[in-house]
Protein backbone atom coordinates (compact mmCIF):
# COMPACT_ATOMS: atom_id res chain seq x y z
CA UNK A 1 0.00 0.00 0.00
CA UNK A 2 1.28 3.23 -0.92
CA UNK A 3 -0.07 6.53 0.46
CA UNK A 4 -0.17 10.15 -1.71
CA UNK A 5 0.98 12.56 1.05
CA UNK A 6 -0.09 16.28 -0.58
CA UNK A 7 3.53 17.65 0.37
CA UNK A 8 6.26 14.65 -0.03
CA UNK A 9 4.11 12.97 -3.31
CA UNK A 10 3.23 8.79 -3.08
CA UNK A 11 5.04 7.03 -0.43
CA UNK A 12 5.70 3.38 0.85
CA UNK A 13 3.41 2.57 3.83
CA UNK A 14 6.26 1.85 5.92
CA UNK A 15 7.05 5.70 6.34
CA UNK A 16 3.48 6.69 8.34
CA UNK A 17 2.09 5.77 11.22
CA UNK A 18 -0.90 4.84 11.67
CA UNK A 19 -3.31 6.55 14.47
CA UNK A 20 -6.74 5.27 13.24
CA UNK A 21 -10.53 6.35 12.02
CA UNK A 22 -10.50 10.37 11.61
CA UNK A 23 -12.73 10.83 15.09
CA UNK A 24 -9.41 12.93 16.37
CA UNK A 25 -10.39 15.32 14.50
CA UNK A 26 -13.59 16.04 16.57
CA UNK A 27 -12.62 15.91 20.05
CA UNK A 28 -15.31 16.56 22.44
CA UNK A 29 -15.80 19.61 24.93
CA UNK A 30 -13.66 18.87 28.03
CA UNK A 31 -17.08 19.15 29.49
CA UNK A 32 -18.38 16.39 27.94
CA UNK A 33 -20.14 13.62 29.67
CA UNK A 34 -18.98 9.84 29.74
CA UNK A 35 -20.44 8.86 26.64
CA UNK A 36 -19.22 11.24 24.37
CA UNK A 37 -15.69 10.53 25.71
CA UNK A 38 -16.18 6.94 25.39
CA UNK A 39 -17.78 7.36 22.03
CA UNK A 40 -14.16 9.33 21.07
CA UNK A 41 -11.85 7.25 22.36
CA UNK A 42 -12.78 3.55 21.81
CA UNK A 43 -16.32 3.17 20.12
CA UNK A 44 -15.69 2.77 16.28
CA UNK A 45 -17.91 2.40 13.25
CA UNK A 46 -15.44 -0.23 11.84
CA UNK A 47 -16.38 0.01 8.56
CA UNK A 48 -15.65 -2.67 6.12
CA UNK A 49 -15.16 -0.15 3.07
CA UNK A 50 -14.42 3.17 2.67
CA UNK A 51 -12.77 4.79 5.44
CA UNK A 52 -10.98 8.21 6.57
CA UNK A 53 -8.56 7.57 8.87
CA UNK A 54 -5.74 9.92 10.22
CA UNK A 55 -1.79 8.80 9.12
CA UNK A 56 1.28 10.89 10.18
CA UNK A 57 3.98 10.80 7.92
CA UNK A 58 6.59 10.16 10.63
CA UNK A 59 9.23 9.47 7.52
CA UNK A 60 8.65 12.24 5.77
CA UNK A 61 7.26 15.57 5.99
CA UNK A 62 5.86 15.38 9.47
CA UNK A 63 2.14 16.18 8.39
CA UNK A 64 -0.89 14.67 9.84
CA UNK A 65 -2.91 13.24 7.11
CA UNK A 66 -6.49 12.16 6.78
CA UNK A 67 -6.44 9.37 4.37
CA UNK A 68 -9.82 8.14 2.30
CA UNK A 69 -9.52 4.70 1.34
CA UNK A 70 -10.92 1.20 1.31
CA UNK A 71 -10.70 -1.97 4.31
CA UNK A 72 -11.68 -4.45 1.86
CA UNK A 73 -9.92 -3.30 -1.27
CA UNK A 74 -6.62 -1.84 -0.04
CA UNK A 75 -7.48 0.80 -2.49
CA UNK A 76 -6.48 4.46 -1.69
CA UNK A 77 -8.60 7.48 -3.12
CA UNK A 78 -6.89 10.39 -1.53
CA UNK A 79 -5.24 12.23 0.75
CA UNK A 80 -5.38 15.64 2.47
CA UNK A 81 -3.60 17.48 5.15
CA UNK A 82 -5.50 17.17 8.47
CA UNK A 83 -5.20 20.78 9.32
CA UNK A 84 -7.22 21.27 6.12
CA UNK A 85 -9.77 19.15 6.99
CA UNK A 86 -10.16 20.42 10.57
CA UNK A 87 -10.22 24.13 9.02
CA UNK A 88 -13.46 22.90 6.83
CA UNK A 89 -14.95 21.65 9.75
CA UNK A 90 -15.27 24.93 11.70
CA UNK B 1 -21.86 -42.24 15.31
CA UNK B 2 -18.63 -42.50 18.01
CA UNK B 3 -15.53 -42.77 17.16
CA UNK B 4 -13.11 -45.50 18.68
CA UNK B 5 -9.83 -47.80 17.89
CA UNK B 6 -12.14 -50.68 16.87
CA UNK B 7 -14.90 -48.63 14.99
CA UNK B 8 -11.33 -47.23 13.03
CA UNK B 9 -10.18 -50.36 12.36
CA UNK B 10 -13.63 -51.82 11.15
CA UNK B 11 -14.16 -49.29 8.90
CA UNK B 12 -10.62 -49.87 7.57
CA UNK B 13 -11.55 -53.41 6.64
CA UNK B 14 -14.56 -52.98 5.69
CA UNK B 15 -13.86 -50.36 2.99
CA UNK B 16 -14.78 -46.98 5.08
CA UNK B 17 -17.97 -47.33 3.92
CA UNK B 18 -19.85 -46.85 7.37
CA UNK B 19 -19.23 -43.50 8.38
CA UNK B 20 -21.99 -41.07 8.47
CA UNK B 21 -21.91 -37.08 8.11
CA UNK B 22 -21.05 -35.29 11.53
CA UNK B 23 -23.78 -32.97 11.18
CA UNK B 24 -27.17 -32.64 9.44
CA UNK B 25 -27.71 -29.86 7.03
CA UNK B 26 -31.30 -28.97 8.58
CA UNK B 27 -33.70 -25.80 7.07
CA UNK B 28 -34.26 -23.09 9.45
CA UNK B 29 -37.25 -23.15 11.50
CA UNK B 30 -39.34 -20.69 12.62
CA UNK B 31 -38.33 -19.80 16.02
CA UNK B 32 -35.80 -21.02 18.74
CA UNK B 33 -35.13 -20.27 22.04
CA UNK B 34 -31.42 -18.97 21.57
CA UNK B 35 -30.15 -18.19 18.24
CA UNK B 36 -26.36 -17.20 17.95
CA UNK B 37 -24.67 -15.59 15.10
CA UNK B 38 -21.75 -16.72 13.82
CA UNK B 39 -20.52 -20.53 13.14
CA UNK B 40 -16.44 -20.09 14.04
CA UNK B 41 -14.75 -21.96 17.00
CA UNK B 42 -16.21 -18.79 19.29
CA UNK B 43 -19.65 -19.70 18.22
CA UNK B 44 -20.05 -23.75 17.85
CA UNK B 45 -18.24 -24.11 21.13
CA UNK B 46 -21.26 -21.90 22.84
CA UNK B 47 -23.50 -23.61 21.25
CA UNK B 48 -22.42 -27.26 22.23
CA UNK B 49 -22.19 -25.89 25.85
CA UNK B 50 -25.46 -24.30 25.88
CA UNK B 51 -26.77 -28.24 24.97
CA UNK B 52 -23.90 -30.04 27.30
CA UNK B 53 -24.08 -27.77 30.35
CA UNK B 54 -27.16 -26.09 30.10
CA UNK B 55 -30.11 -28.90 28.46
CA UNK B 56 -31.03 -26.43 26.33
CA UNK B 57 -31.94 -27.87 22.77
CA UNK B 58 -33.72 -25.50 20.67
CA UNK B 59 -31.13 -23.74 19.32
CA UNK B 60 -29.58 -22.15 15.86
CA UNK B 61 -26.23 -21.43 15.03
CA UNK B 62 -26.42 -19.27 11.80
CA UNK B 63 -22.83 -19.39 9.59
CA UNK B 64 -23.11 -16.95 6.43
CA UNK B 65 -20.57 -19.09 4.90
CA UNK B 66 -19.41 -22.79 5.74
CA UNK B 67 -18.84 -23.81 9.48
CA UNK B 68 -15.21 -22.92 10.73
CA UNK B 69 -14.81 -20.57 7.48
CA UNK B 70 -13.11 -18.25 9.56
CA UNK B 71 -10.42 -17.50 11.82
CA UNK B 72 -10.83 -21.17 13.26
CA UNK B 73 -10.08 -22.30 10.26
CA UNK B 74 -6.65 -20.27 9.33
CA UNK B 75 -4.72 -19.47 12.15
CA UNK B 76 -1.26 -20.34 13.86
CA UNK B 77 -3.35 -22.76 16.43
CA UNK B 78 -1.52 -22.43 19.47
CA UNK B 79 -2.72 -23.41 22.99
CA UNK B 80 -1.72 -21.76 26.08
CA UNK B 81 -2.12 -20.18 29.31
CA UNK B 82 0.86 -17.76 30.31
CA UNK B 83 -1.55 -14.81 30.81
CA UNK B 84 -0.25 -11.99 33.48
CA UNK B 85 -3.34 -9.81 34.63
CA UNK B 86 -5.95 -10.95 36.82
CA UNK B 87 -8.83 -11.61 34.57
CA UNK B 88 -7.05 -13.32 31.58
CA UNK B 89 -4.84 -15.31 33.93
CA UNK B 90 -7.90 -17.63 35.38
CA UNK B 91 -9.87 -17.08 32.16
CA UNK B 92 -7.14 -18.76 30.08
CA UNK B 93 -6.40 -21.05 32.69
CA UNK B 94 -10.15 -22.42 32.71
CA UNK B 95 -9.38 -22.62 29.18
CA UNK B 96 -6.32 -25.16 29.17
CA UNK B 97 -8.13 -27.21 31.57
CA UNK B 98 -10.80 -27.62 28.90
CA UNK B 99 -8.44 -28.27 26.13
CA UNK B 100 -6.75 -30.96 28.13
CA UNK B 101 -9.73 -32.85 28.20
CA UNK B 102 -11.50 -31.66 25.02
CA UNK B 103 -11.10 -34.95 23.08
CA UNK B 104 -12.36 -37.05 25.78
CA UNK B 105 -15.67 -34.77 25.76
CA UNK B 106 -16.06 -34.10 22.36
CA UNK B 107 -14.84 -37.99 21.15
CA UNK B 108 -12.55 -36.29 18.70
CA UNK B 109 -9.36 -35.95 17.74
CA UNK B 110 -8.18 -32.44 18.37
CA UNK B 111 -4.46 -33.32 17.86
CA UNK B 112 -4.01 -31.50 20.86
CA UNK B 113 -0.26 -31.52 21.53
CA UNK B 114 1.13 -30.33 24.84
CA UNK B 115 4.57 -29.58 23.39
CA UNK B 116 5.75 -26.75 25.19
CA UNK B 117 5.73 -22.96 24.35
CA UNK B 118 8.64 -21.18 25.32
CA UNK B 119 8.68 -17.40 25.34
CA UNK B 120 12.44 -16.25 24.85
CA UNK B 121 14.41 -12.92 26.58
CA UNK B 122 16.79 -10.87 25.63
CA UNK B 123 18.03 -8.91 28.48
CA UNK B 124 18.08 -8.56 32.73
CA UNK B 125 14.97 -6.22 32.22
CA UNK B 126 12.95 -8.93 30.27
CA UNK B 127 13.99 -11.51 32.35
CA UNK B 128 12.76 -9.92 35.47
CA UNK B 129 9.20 -9.01 33.89
CA UNK B 130 8.92 -12.59 32.64
CA UNK B 131 9.87 -13.89 36.06
CA UNK B 132 6.99 -12.08 37.73
CA UNK B 133 4.95 -13.50 34.70
CA UNK B 134 5.95 -16.68 35.60
CA UNK B 135 5.05 -16.02 39.60
CA UNK B 136 0.89 -14.92 38.19
CA UNK B 137 1.31 -18.06 36.01
CA UNK B 138 2.05 -20.51 39.09
CA UNK B 139 0.02 -17.92 41.45
CA UNK B 140 -3.26 -18.75 39.02
CA UNK B 141 -2.04 -22.75 39.59
CA UNK B 142 -0.65 -22.97 36.01
CA UNK B 143 2.92 -24.20 35.02
CA UNK B 144 6.01 -21.96 34.23
CA UNK B 145 9.58 -22.90 34.44
CA UNK B 146 12.62 -19.72 34.14
CA UNK B 147 15.18 -21.31 31.95
CA UNK B 148 18.75 -19.87 31.66
CA UNK B 149 20.48 -19.65 28.51
CA UNK B 150 21.98 -23.09 28.95
CA UNK B 151 18.15 -24.34 29.44
CA UNK B 152 17.09 -22.81 26.39
CA UNK B 153 20.15 -23.84 24.66
CA UNK B 154 18.80 -27.95 25.43
CA UNK B 155 15.73 -27.77 24.42
CA UNK B 156 16.14 -25.18 21.01
CA UNK B 157 19.84 -25.60 20.15
CA UNK B 158 18.87 -24.27 16.47
CA UNK B 159 18.58 -20.70 17.78
CA UNK B 160 21.14 -18.07 17.07
CA UNK B 161 22.16 -17.45 20.77
CA UNK B 162 25.42 -15.02 20.56
CA UNK B 163 23.34 -12.73 17.96
CA UNK B 164 24.50 -8.79 18.24
CA UNK B 165 21.14 -7.50 18.51
CA UNK B 166 19.21 -9.78 20.38
CA UNK B 167 21.22 -11.96 22.34
CA UNK B 168 19.13 -14.96 24.08
CA UNK B 169 19.21 -14.29 27.81
CA UNK B 170 16.78 -17.47 28.64
CA UNK B 171 13.30 -17.84 28.27
CA UNK B 172 9.90 -18.81 30.25
CA UNK B 173 8.92 -22.41 29.45
CA UNK B 174 5.13 -23.05 30.10
CA UNK B 175 5.20 -26.89 29.21
CA UNK B 176 1.59 -27.37 29.32
CA UNK B 177 1.76 -24.85 25.95
CA UNK B 178 1.19 -26.33 22.79
CA UNK B 179 -0.54 -26.61 19.66
CA UNK B 180 -4.12 -28.15 18.38
CA UNK B 181 -5.55 -29.46 15.12
CA UNK B 182 -7.46 -26.20 14.37
CA UNK B 183 -10.16 -27.24 12.15
CA UNK B 184 -10.85 -30.50 14.45
CA UNK B 185 -11.81 -28.03 17.12
CA UNK B 186 -14.64 -26.67 15.07
CA UNK B 187 -15.77 -30.05 13.69
CA UNK B 188 -15.61 -31.20 17.33
CA UNK B 189 -17.42 -28.75 18.30
CA UNK B 190 -19.97 -28.75 15.14
CA UNK B 191 -20.78 -32.46 15.47
CA UNK B 192 -20.91 -32.64 19.33
CA UNK B 193 -23.69 -29.44 19.36
CA UNK B 194 -25.34 -31.50 16.42
CA UNK B 195 -25.31 -34.14 18.24
CA UNK B 196 -27.20 -32.74 20.62
CA UNK B 197 -29.91 -31.25 18.64
CA UNK B 198 -28.61 -28.01 18.17
CA UNK B 199 -29.32 -27.02 14.54
CA UNK B 200 -26.70 -25.90 12.36
CA UNK B 201 -27.50 -23.44 9.55
CA UNK B 202 -24.83 -22.72 6.62
CA UNK B 203 -25.54 -20.30 4.01
CA UNK B 204 -27.51 -18.07 5.88
CA UNK B 205 -26.62 -14.42 6.85
CA UNK B 206 -28.45 -12.15 9.30
CA UNK B 207 -29.07 -8.78 7.67
CA UNK B 208 -30.66 -7.56 10.48
CA UNK B 209 -31.53 -7.62 14.16
CA UNK B 210 -34.94 -7.52 15.04
CA UNK B 211 -35.58 -5.38 18.29
CA UNK B 212 -39.07 -3.91 19.65
CA UNK B 213 -39.01 -1.80 23.03
CA UNK B 214 -35.46 -2.67 23.78
CA UNK B 215 -36.18 -6.32 23.45
CA UNK B 216 -34.61 -8.77 21.19
CA UNK B 217 -37.09 -10.58 19.34
CA UNK B 218 -35.17 -12.00 16.27
CA UNK B 219 -32.79 -12.19 13.11
CA UNK B 220 -33.57 -11.30 9.77
CA UNK B 221 -31.46 -13.75 7.48
CA UNK B 222 -31.06 -14.20 4.09
CA UNK B 223 -33.19 -17.36 4.83
CA UNK B 224 -36.02 -15.82 5.91
CA UNK B 225 -37.07 -14.23 9.44
CA UNK B 226 -36.52 -16.50 12.55
CA UNK B 227 -37.66 -15.07 15.71
CA UNK B 228 -35.65 -15.87 19.26
CA UNK B 229 -35.72 -15.25 22.66
CA UNK B 230 -32.23 -14.17 23.05
CA UNK B 231 -29.32 -13.93 20.59
CA UNK B 232 -25.54 -14.31 21.00
CA UNK B 233 -22.77 -12.40 18.45
CA UNK B 234 -19.82 -14.02 18.09
CA UNK B 235 -18.49 -12.55 14.45
CA UNK B 236 -15.15 -11.78 15.58
CA UNK B 237 -13.92 -8.96 12.89
CA UNK B 238 -17.08 -8.61 11.74
CA UNK B 239 -18.09 -7.67 14.85
CA UNK B 240 -18.69 -3.71 13.86
CA UNK B 241 -20.90 -4.94 11.77
CA UNK B 242 -23.36 -6.80 13.23
CA UNK B 243 -23.66 -4.81 16.58
CA UNK B 244 -24.43 -1.65 14.11
CA UNK B 245 -27.71 -3.92 12.95
CA UNK B 246 -28.31 -3.38 16.93
CA UNK B 247 -27.93 0.54 16.95
CA UNK B 248 -24.24 -0.08 18.42
CA UNK B 249 -21.20 1.13 18.25
CA UNK B 250 -18.14 -1.09 19.50
CA UNK B 251 -14.40 -0.32 21.33
CA UNK B 252 -13.34 -2.89 18.34
CA UNK B 253 -11.13 -1.84 15.08
CA UNK B 254 -10.34 -4.69 12.75
CA UNK B 255 -7.19 -5.53 11.63
CA UNK B 256 -5.34 -7.65 9.64
CA UNK B 257 -2.60 -10.49 11.11
CA UNK B 258 -0.87 -12.36 8.53
CA UNK B 259 0.66 -15.96 8.93
CA UNK B 260 2.99 -18.29 6.88
CA UNK B 261 3.34 -22.17 6.48
CA UNK B 262 6.65 -23.65 4.89
CA UNK B 263 6.69 -26.85 2.99
CA UNK B 264 6.49 -29.88 4.85
CA UNK B 265 9.46 -30.62 6.09
CA UNK B 266 10.95 -33.59 8.26
CA UNK B 267 10.67 -32.56 12.12
CA UNK B 268 12.90 -29.83 13.09
CA UNK B 269 10.56 -27.30 15.67
CA UNK B 270 9.69 -29.35 18.47
CA UNK B 271 7.80 -26.69 20.67
CA UNK B 272 6.43 -23.30 20.17
CA UNK B 273 8.91 -20.59 20.04
CA UNK B 274 7.89 -16.88 20.79
CA UNK B 275 10.52 -14.50 20.32
CA UNK B 276 8.70 -10.85 21.18
CA UNK B 277 11.62 -8.57 20.73
CA UNK B 278 11.72 -9.49 16.83
CA UNK B 279 7.66 -9.85 17.01
CA UNK B 280 7.72 -13.25 15.66
CA UNK B 281 6.59 -17.30 16.82
CA UNK B 282 6.79 -20.67 14.87
CA UNK B 283 5.44 -24.15 15.51
CA UNK B 284 6.24 -27.07 13.18
CA UNK B 285 2.87 -28.44 12.37
CA UNK B 286 2.50 -32.16 11.95
CA UNK B 287 2.71 -32.42 8.30
CA UNK B 288 5.82 -30.64 8.21
CA UNK B 289 4.97 -27.22 7.81
CA UNK B 290 6.58 -24.20 9.48
CA UNK B 291 3.58 -22.13 10.41
CA UNK B 292 4.59 -19.00 11.60
CA UNK B 293 3.56 -15.12 11.97
CA UNK B 294 4.01 -12.08 13.58
CA UNK B 295 2.52 -8.29 14.56
CA UNK B 296 -0.57 -6.86 13.00
CA UNK B 297 -0.08 -5.17 10.01
CA UNK B 298 -1.24 -1.82 11.95
CA UNK B 299 -4.20 -0.06 10.31
CA UNK B 300 -7.88 -1.24 10.16
CA UNK B 301 -8.75 -3.74 7.13
CA UNK B 302 -11.27 -6.15 6.43
CA UNK B 303 -8.80 -7.39 3.19
CA UNK B 304 -8.13 -10.77 4.80
CA UNK B 305 -4.63 -10.38 3.01
CA UNK B 306 -1.83 -8.26 4.06
CA UNK B 307 1.05 -5.67 2.95
CA UNK B 308 4.72 -6.86 1.98
CA UNK B 309 6.27 -4.53 4.83
CA UNK B 310 4.96 -7.21 7.26
CA UNK B 311 5.99 -10.30 5.30
CA UNK B 312 9.53 -8.99 5.33
CA UNK B 313 9.52 -7.87 8.94
CA UNK B 314 8.55 -11.08 10.09
CA UNK B 315 10.63 -13.20 7.45
CA UNK B 316 13.75 -10.94 9.06
CA UNK B 317 12.43 -11.79 12.72
CA UNK B 318 12.99 -15.39 11.56
CA UNK B 319 16.17 -15.08 9.97
CA UNK B 320 17.82 -13.34 12.88
CA UNK B 321 16.30 -15.64 16.07
CA UNK B 322 16.78 -19.48 13.43
CA UNK B 323 18.62 -18.56 10.17
CA UNK B 324 18.48 -22.76 9.40
CA UNK B 325 14.98 -20.87 8.50
CA UNK B 326 16.40 -19.27 5.89
CA UNK B 327 16.71 -23.10 3.82
CA UNK B 328 12.85 -23.54 4.09
CA UNK B 329 10.44 -22.22 1.42
CA UNK B 330 7.18 -20.41 2.06
CA UNK B 331 4.44 -22.04 0.51
CA UNK B 332 1.54 -19.56 1.34
CA UNK B 333 0.49 -16.47 3.54
CA UNK B 334 -2.41 -15.38 4.57
CA UNK B 335 -4.76 -12.53 6.72
CA UNK B 336 -6.88 -12.97 9.43
CA UNK B 337 -9.42 -10.39 10.59
CA UNK B 338 -8.84 -9.69 14.33
CA UNK B 339 -11.06 -7.53 16.19
CA UNK B 340 -8.95 -5.94 17.90
CA UNK B 341 -10.22 -4.03 21.57
CA UNK B 342 -8.77 -0.92 22.74
CA UNK B 343 -7.48 -2.75 25.98
CA UNK B 344 -6.47 -6.02 24.24
CA UNK B 345 -8.64 -8.06 26.38
CA UNK B 346 -11.66 -9.72 24.95
CA UNK B 347 -15.55 -8.55 25.89
CA UNK B 348 -18.25 -11.47 26.93
CA UNK B 349 -20.75 -9.36 28.58
CA UNK B 350 -24.75 -8.70 28.07
CA UNK B 351 -25.75 -5.53 25.72
CA UNK B 352 -28.22 -2.50 26.77
CA UNK B 353 -30.22 -4.53 24.52
CA UNK B 354 -32.53 -7.12 26.62
CA UNK B 355 -31.65 -10.70 25.27
CA UNK B 356 -28.94 -9.53 23.21
CA UNK B 357 -25.45 -10.74 24.08
CA UNK B 358 -22.05 -10.40 22.74
CA UNK B 359 -18.61 -12.48 22.60
CA UNK B 360 -15.71 -10.22 20.77
CA UNK B 361 -12.83 -8.42 20.73
CA UNK B 362 -10.19 -11.64 21.07
CA UNK B 363 -7.65 -9.80 18.99
CA UNK B 364 -4.92 -12.24 17.70
CA UNK B 365 -5.20 -14.46 20.56
CA UNK B 366 -9.17 -16.20 20.07
CA UNK B 367 -8.13 -19.70 19.51
CA UNK B 368 -6.75 -21.07 22.53
CA UNK B 369 -10.02 -19.30 24.14
CA UNK B 370 -12.30 -21.00 22.14
CA UNK B 371 -13.24 -23.55 24.46
CA UNK B 372 -13.52 -21.29 27.74
CA UNK B 373 -15.37 -18.32 25.87
CA UNK B 374 -18.12 -21.49 24.77
CA UNK B 375 -17.93 -22.19 28.08
CA UNK B 376 -17.92 -18.94 29.42
CA UNK B 377 -20.83 -17.11 27.05
CA UNK B 378 -22.74 -20.12 27.62
CA UNK B 379 -23.40 -19.62 30.87
CA UNK B 380 -23.66 -15.83 30.36
CA UNK B 381 -26.69 -16.63 27.87
CA UNK B 382 -28.08 -19.22 29.74
CA UNK B 383 -28.02 -18.23 33.42
CA UNK B 384 -27.86 -14.41 32.91
CA UNK B 385 -25.02 -14.19 35.48
CA UNK B 386 -21.34 -13.88 34.44
CA UNK B 387 -19.43 -16.80 35.08
CA UNK B 388 -16.83 -16.59 37.26
CA UNK B 389 -13.72 -16.88 35.19
CA UNK B 390 -14.76 -14.53 32.42
CA UNK B 391 -16.72 -12.23 35.15
CA UNK B 392 -14.12 -9.33 34.22
CA UNK B 393 -14.28 -9.30 30.18
CA UNK B 394 -17.34 -5.89 30.44
CA UNK B 395 -18.09 -3.99 27.67
CA UNK B 396 -18.38 -1.23 30.25
CA UNK B 397 -14.40 -1.38 30.95
CA UNK B 398 -14.18 1.18 28.62
CA UNK B 399 -16.72 3.74 29.18
CA UNK B 400 -15.95 3.66 32.92
CA UNK B 401 -12.19 2.88 33.03
CA UNK B 402 -12.29 0.56 35.52
CA UNK B 403 -10.80 -2.98 35.00
CA UNK B 404 -9.42 -2.62 32.20
CA UNK B 405 -6.76 -5.24 31.24
CA UNK B 406 -3.83 -3.91 29.42
CA UNK B 407 -1.67 -7.15 29.39
CA UNK B 408 1.29 -5.19 27.48
CA UNK B 409 1.09 -2.17 29.52
CA UNK B 410 1.10 -0.17 26.61
CA UNK B 411 -2.20 2.03 27.28
CA UNK B 412 -5.68 1.23 26.63
CA UNK B 413 -5.99 2.58 23.19
CA UNK B 414 -6.84 1.59 19.82
CA UNK B 415 -3.64 0.94 17.37
CA UNK B 416 -1.04 0.11 20.40
CA UNK B 417 -1.99 -3.59 20.80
Amino acid sequence: MRLPCPICGERDRREFYYQGEAVALDRPAPDADERAWDDYLHNRDNPAGETRDLWYHDGGCGSWLVVHRNTITHEVYSAELARDVKGRMK
Amino acid sequence: MRFSALRVLKEGLTGNKGWTPHWRDPQPKDEYDIVIIGGGGHGLSTAYYLAKNHGLRNIAVLEKGYLGGGNVGRNTTIVRANYFLQGNSEFYSHSLKLWENLEEDLNYNVMHSQRGLINLFHSDGQRDAFVRRGNSMVNQGDDAILLDREGVREHLPYLDFEQTRFPIYGGLYHPRGGTARHDAVAWGYARGADERGVDLIQNCEVTGIDIENGKVKGVQTTRGAIKAKKVGIVVAGRSGQVAAMAGMRLPIESHVLQAFVTEGLKPVIDHVVSFGMGHFYISQSDKGGLVFGGDLDFYSSYASRGNLPMKEHVMEAGMTLMPMIGKAKVLRSWGGIMDMTPDGSPIIDKTDIDGLYIDCGWCYGGFKAVPGSGFSFAHLMATDNHHAPAAKYRLDRFRTGYGLMDEEGTGSQHNLH
